[in-house]
């Protein structure tokens, strides 16, 4: 029995306070039906004996509290899925904006999703190729992971991340994949740019797009990711897909969750955000994966814009203090002309190394990887001491490594958005730079790996 | 007597008409009859912490109080065993509920099914006192359990049952002085916020073979010791973690992941049973407990799994064992206090968390210690803590780490710009210190002789006067410096690629004897000794840098664990050949 309140004592949005309530549950779906007709949805947030905190998802303009009938409907929000979301475009709260027909639900979804059990997790181990050399090479990337782009406002991050939609497999695979897309607070022309590179390629009609712009309400950012990622976990755990799903802008969600708490009055955290932002966002990211007995995968690339570039500022320190490494892009690589402007060194991806070496890529993977990441270091630091004291004061063996460096940003990072390397293709490149340096240099490369593929004069 | 929920504001239940129960007690929420912890008391209205999602818990649902404070049950069938953060079993979880996590299960953390071998120790007559080993039970092909008497009981073995049992089968009887019978089960449960007792504490003195270079000579950790290993996102605290937990020479390691990444655990579980080790050649699974309680799982239940976890490990310290307990990472377990506090509406102090924040990380910290156990046999075990900090922005000055730094001896300060140019493990050797390096040297000086020590000493001042060349270098080129300071940066480059840097993930190199890191060294260091002195009799400086034993002495790290003197052995003569060369060449540069 579903009760009508027409007891609204309060509006602030985005926070309502319903009066003499009874039966209402924590984290219960409400749904407020404007005199028009009109519905708006929102959540418990605190129960205290009669009375309920309600935190919109949609914006509270034209709420009246008088005429304005309020139902529990006694569960959390819920996603409703089915196989026919693949080529469908819906708002950030899962309603079909394409012009389609609404969907019929094969199930229903509680968006929250439920936390993996970490005995039930397969350990992401499956080399995914990108095509982007920094990605492959240095920085690889497994099904399974989540693995953010750091970027600053006017940095090609949707290119890249397109290029990476565009041209990522599993080597010798035929599994059917998919691609979930969620725009959080992005403008219209982003999200635009990626909807037509999947039209491009054809990528659309296996594509789920959540779409919340700029100009759609802060509150409902907090429900589209976790709308995307109830979508993603029916296709790869129902339906056995490998599904990919890009969650443009992290910053942009992390806003309106500051919105939000702010308005709840809580104790602020760093930089005014709340001081659970880390559990929230694990709740977020942590759906990303593999399960032992299904066949599918999660794997997540969510894109956030650095503050100032900084990387300490709140949301890319905690962000990468969950996921499984970042792609940061670089400024100054970008004003160099560099495409894609990949700072490999503060890059990782900390599932690598399971991913990589013989029988994945290759047995010179890993040593490679790691005498180019030490090299271009190095060559990074030789070129510095340059800038200040000319290059004479550099000894033979630093300016051999300044040449590396120049040689390798050129060639290796910056490859363009339209090429696609193979892995072979990486390795080979990285052997080509390495064969600058003195042979001993490159001890973290095993001598019998480098007798069978340093290439000859 | 069940009371009635007032409020439910996330984590926190607000209950009336809780008069019976007390603060600290364990209570039922609901119908879903979730988990949860009282931790205040108005009147009769109860603070409950609950430690499971509570969306669907509404006023007007029961609150049943269970009676006791939140336990663990101890016995045969933690190892090898994954647990949550109030001690559940993870995959009895996953064949009740599938991959994800529901809530309110009632699974009894230690298997009451599986038949254990029990050969007792204890006869029929024997007088018996608290910690006395009743018996033994092969928990796993590594470690055999002894199962002793709980503390409250002692007197006389009346009946003792050899043999396959159950855990919660009585397995001993023991009648006190008052000639009451107390029956006795494999199982003692223990609340975890109260420290287990032991009879005597003892200051730290032996170190704890970590199989790591960096860590075993220059800012080695005592068995019973703590140290905490700080650093940001990236910097590779969680491998640091890892490789502790795989090559530490203790009995048992209790690994708590403690609001990271699910895949973490997985690559433990996945990993463990795989890799032996290197001392008995045993899978390291069979020594190993963990406590998971990732990102994603209720936050309540991150606070109580750093107390679940060392409740456990002192359990195994009171058989006697050396335990080492590795929390990744008490930042998160910090944060969810802070969460709580707020909820509660306490006052916060420095960035939100609450004013008893240090107290609470001291109090953790104070868990480890090498002790003499309870019982009449003066068995010694230790706890070794050793936490992972995670600080916003790698900033050392936030609460957490400055609360931490205050309380533990060794701290493993992992460095960002390290890790950027891959120089793993990217403890910095600057900043980092051990003060148990006094402690233990008496110890080094016994087993490998003074020059260990010795050995260590120099490294650290060529480590410290490179920075201080370094700094020269960056202003006015390499070419200011004389010969001998060349040649130090030389050694110190050496030490640093040569020695400090170890691969986690190559096998020849994840683990070092302290035999090897010491030959290791020594060699290096001789480069430095030789070199010298060729110096000073007008050797050509760039032949000397350049002597392709140096290219050796780079893949030396890799050698044979069985073999390696003896290469190290031709390293030393190819060395002194070599810079003999050079001598003879005389001093003219080409």
């Amino acid at each position: 029995m579903i009760k009508e309140y027409k007891t609204i004592r309060e509006i602030a949005s985005p926070l309502m306070i319903v009066e003499g309530v009874e039966g209402v549950t924590y984290d219960e779906l409400v749904e407020i039906e404007l005199p028009d007709g009109e519905k708006r949805r929102g959540k418990v947030l605190e129960v205290n004996e009669g009375k309920a905190v309600v935190q919109l998802f949609e914006a509270a303009q034209g709420i009246n509290l008088a005429n304005s009938k309020v139902r529990f409907l006694g569960h959390p929000l819920q996603l409703a899925v089915s196989e026919d979301m693949l080529g469908r475009v819906f708002n950030g709260m899962g309603q079909p904006i394409d012009g389609g027909p609404e969907i019929i639900a094969e199930e229903y979804f509680d968006i929250n999703g439920l936390p993996m059990n970490p005995a039930a997790r397969a350990y992401p181990a499956e080399f995914i190729q990108t095509g982007v050399s920094a990605i492959d090479g240095l920085n690889t990337l497994v099904r399974g992971q989540k693995l953010p782009i750091f970027s600053g406002s006017g940095l090609p991050h949707a290119a890249l991340a397109a290029q990476i939609a565009r041209q990522a497999k599993v080597l010798g695979d035929n599994e059917t994949f998919a691609v979930v897309f969620a725009a959080i607070g992005i403008t219209f022309e982003e999200s635009e740019f990626f909807i037509n590179d999947f039209k491009k390629t054809g990528a659309i009609d296996r594509t789920v797009v959540f779409s919340n712009l700029a100009n759609d309400p802060a509150v409902e950012r907090i429900a589209t990711p976790r709308m995307a990622l109830a979508c993603a976990e029916y296709l790869a755990f129902k339906k056995g897909m490998q599904v990919l799903v890009i969650m443009t802008d992290i910053t942009n969600y992390a806003e309106a969750l500051r919105e939000v708490s702010a308005a709840k009055k809580e104790v602020p955290g760093r930089r005014g955000y709340p001081g659970y932002m880390y559990s929230d966002l694990a709740t977020l990211y942590e759906r990303a994966g593999r399960r032992q007995d299904k066949e599918g995968s999660i794997t997540m690339i969510p894109i956030l814009t650095m503050p100032e570039d900084d990387k300490t500022h709140p949301i890319p320190d905690l962000t990468g203090y969950i996921t499984e490494g970042q792609i940061i892009l670089s400024r100054d690589l970008f004003r160099k002309g560099l495409t894609p402007p990949i700072d490999v060194l503060p890059s990782l991806s900390r599932l690598k190394d399971k991913g990589i070496g013989e029988g994945k890529t290759r047995e010179d993977h890993s040593g490679t990887m790691n005498q180019l990441f030490a090299a271009y270091s190095r060559g990074k630091e030789a070129k510095e001491l340059m800038a200040i004291l000319g290059e004479s004061a550099l000894s033979d063996d630093d300016k051999l490594f300044a040449k590396f460096s120049e040689k390798f940003e050129k060639h290796y990072v910056s490859q363009g958005n339209n090429t696609d390397r193979t892995i072979q293709e990486t390795l080979n490149l990285g052997w080509d730079l390495l064969k600058i340096l003195p042979r001993g240099e490159l001890k973290r490369i095993k001598p019998e790996l480098i007798e069978k593929y340093m290439p000859q004069e | 007597m069940s009371g009635t929920i007032l409020k439910v504001s996330g984590p926190l239940v607000v209950a009336s008409g809780m008069s019976d129960a007390n603060v600290a007690d364990i209570v039922r929420v609901g119908e879903q009859r979730l988990v949860g912890e009282i931790l205040n008391m108005t009147g009769d209205r109860a603070s409950i912490q609950v430690y499971e999602e509570t969306s669907g818990i509404g006023p007007g649902a029961k609150v049943e109080p269970m009676g006791l404070p939140l336990s663990v049950e101890l016995g045969p069938g933690m190892l090898e065993n994954i647990y949550d953060g109030i001690q559940r079993p993870l995959p009895e979880m996953k064949a009740i509920s599938g991959d994800t996590i529901s809530r309110g299960m009632d699974v009894p953390a230690l298997n009451r099914e599986k038949l254990w071998d029990f050969v007792p120790v204890a006869g029929i007559g024997d007088k018996v006192v608290a910690g006395d080993v009743l018996g033994t039970v092969q928990e796993t092909s590594a470690i055999s359990h002894k199962i002793m008497v709980p503390k409250g009981v002692s007197g006389e073995v009346v009946k003792i049952e050899q043999g396959e049992h159950v855990v919660s089968d009585v397995i001993a009887v023991v009648k006190d002085e008052k000639g009451t019978e107390h029956e006795l089960t494999m199982i003692q449960r223990w609340p975890v916020r109260i420290p287990r007792p032991y009879s005597q504490k003892f200051t730290p003195s032996r170190p704890m073979n970590s199989g790591q270079r960096i860590i075993d000579t220059l800012f080695p950790i005592a068995k019973g010791g703590t140290a905490a290993v700080p650093g940001p996102f990236g910097s590779g605290k969680t491998v640091v973690q890892h490789q502790l937990a795989k090559w530490s020479d203790v009995d048992i390691v209790v690994y708590i992941g403690c609001g990271e990444r699910g895949n973490e655990m997985t690559d433990v579980l996945m990993e463990f049973p795989e890799l032996k080790d290197p001392r008995n050649g045993e899978p390291l699974m069979k020594r190993t407990v963990l406590i998971a309680n990732t990102s994603d799982m209720p936050v309540a239940a991150r606070e109580a799994s750093i107390y679940t976890g060392i409740t456990i490990a002192e359990y195994f310290r009171d058989m006697g064992y050396d335990v080492a307990v590795l929390a990744d990472s008490t930042s998160r377990w910090a944060e969810a206090l802070r969460e709580m506090s707020g909820r509660l509406e306490e006052m916060p102090g420095e960035e939100g968390y609450p004013a008893y924040l240090a107290s609470r990380i001291a109090q953790f910290y104070e868990r480890a210690g090498v002790v003499e156990c309870l019982g009449s046999d003066h068995r010694k075990g230790s706890v070794t803590a050793i936490g992972a900090v995670s600080p916003p922005g790698g900033d050392l000055s936030e609460p957490v780490a400055q609360a931490t730094m205050r309380i533990v001896k060794v701290f493993w300060s992992l460095d960002s710009s390290l890790a950027y140019a891959r120089h793993f493990p990217a403890i910095n050797w600057l900043n980092s210190y051990s003060l148990y390096v006094d402690t233990l040297a008496p110890w080094y000086n016994e087993q490998f002789g003074e020059k260990y020590m010795e050995n260590r000493t120099q490294t650290m001042r060529i480590l410290q006067i490179e920075e201080e060349l370094q700094e020269i270098v960056r202003l006015v080129g390499v070419d200011a410096l004389s010969h001998d300071e060349r040649l130090l940066l030389e050694t110190a480059k050496s030490i640093r690629e040569d020695f400090l840097m170890q691969n986690a993930f190559m096998d020849e190199d994840a683990y070092s004897s302290y035999a090897k890191q010491f030959r290791l060294l020594d060699c290096i260091l001789n480069y430095d000794n030789l070199g010298r002195e060729a110096l000073e009799k007008g050797a050509d400086m760039n032949k000397l840098f350049k002597i392709p034993v140096r290219e050796k002495l780079g893949y030396a790290k890799l050698a044979d664990p069985e073999k390696f003197e003896e290469e190290y052995d031709i390293i030393n003569e190819e060395m002194k050949a070599q810079i003999a060369a050079v001598l003879e060449g005389g001093s003219e540069n080409d």
